[in-house]
């Protein structure tokens, strides 16, 4: 950081902070905690060699998750991260299961309504059949869902890391 | 130390004996050397053993197996790492969410415009 004050990370490892220090763009002097984190469970020489391996264009967002995830496990020393995969994994499922109960309740009308067609109004059997076909093929894609684990999870509610305003520093 | 008398991966790759309370052995079998590989390169075995201690031994295993998800996933995808996982999956909630609407939109049109 040339004649100014040391980065967080130089401040913190009580060295000279060069000019062309690899910490000194993401680890701002005036949030000593985001580093700390980060050198608490990654170590900075780890974090260095990583950054080092990462086109300057992507560091930025790197460090973001890097701090995401060392917060994550000083949160939850078990799981980390994982905790939160878990948890989401969960809520996927349970929307999948929903889905499938009103795409079965629709199915049962539709067949309903096609032995018995004078049981509609005229503006239900103007309805898309087509349009419902559709539907479930695209909520069937939710099927394709890898599951990434089977964890046990210690999480309450997990906000998206990658929207700007939520978790990134 | 292994059972049989083995090193552990651990104690394999940092060309050491193999103690028989090593914190390591349990968790980084010789049968996998890829999985200590990783949280090496990610956390650095002091990093790790010291988590480990952190906690107590009923525990140590499910910590062990989540640190080595993490530190694959960050060798995968060095940038994101295990964090592209969960923003790809709130964006899988958010369509499931979406998707879900519609469908019980649809399905209260349906409904209401039964005659019983």
């Amino acid at each position: 950081m040339g004649g100014s004050s040391p980065c967080a990370s130089c401040k913190l490892l009580r060295r000279r902070c060069a000019k062309d220090c690899i910490f000194a763009p993401y680890f701002p002097s005036d949030d000593p905690q985001k580093f700390a984190m980060v050198h608490k469970v990654f170590g900075a020489s780890n974090v260095s060699k990583m950054l080092q391996e990462i086109p300057v264009h992507q560091r930025a967002d790197a460090v973001s998750s890097l701090v995401y995830e060392a917060n994550a496990r000083v949160r939850d020393p078990v799981y980390g991260c994982v905790g939160a995969i878990s948890y989401l994994q969960s809520q996927v499922s349970q929307l999948q299961m929903q889905l499938a109960v009103a795409q079965t309740e629709i199915l049962c009308i539709q067949m309903q309504q096609e032995n018995n067609p004078l049981q509609t109004t005229s503006s239900a059997s103007q309805m898309d059949i087509q349009d419902d076909k559709s539907l479930l093929l695209s909520c069937n894609n939710l099927n394709l869902i890898p599951q990434y684990l089977g964890f046990a999870s210690s999480s309450n509610a997990i906000q998206d890391p990658l929207k700007r305003e939520s978790l990134w520093t | 130390m292994m059972p049989g008398g083995g090193r552990c991966a651990a104690c394999k790759y940092l060309r050491r004996r193999c103690p028989s309370d090593c914190i390591f052995s349990h968790y980084f079998p010789a049968n996998d050397p890829q999985r200590f590989v990783c949280v090496h390169k990610i956390y650095g075995a002091s990093n790790v053993a010291k988590m480990l201690q952190q906690l107590p031994a009923n525990l140590q295993a499910e910590a062990a197996d989540s640190l080595s998800f993490e530190a694959r996933h960050r060798v995968e995808d060095p940038v994101y790492g295990c964090v592209g996982i969960i923003h790809r999956l709130h964006e899988q909630i958010h369509n499931a969410e979406t998707q879900l609407a519609r469908t019980q939109a649809q399905l209260s049109v349906f409904i209401s415009t039964r005659i019983d």
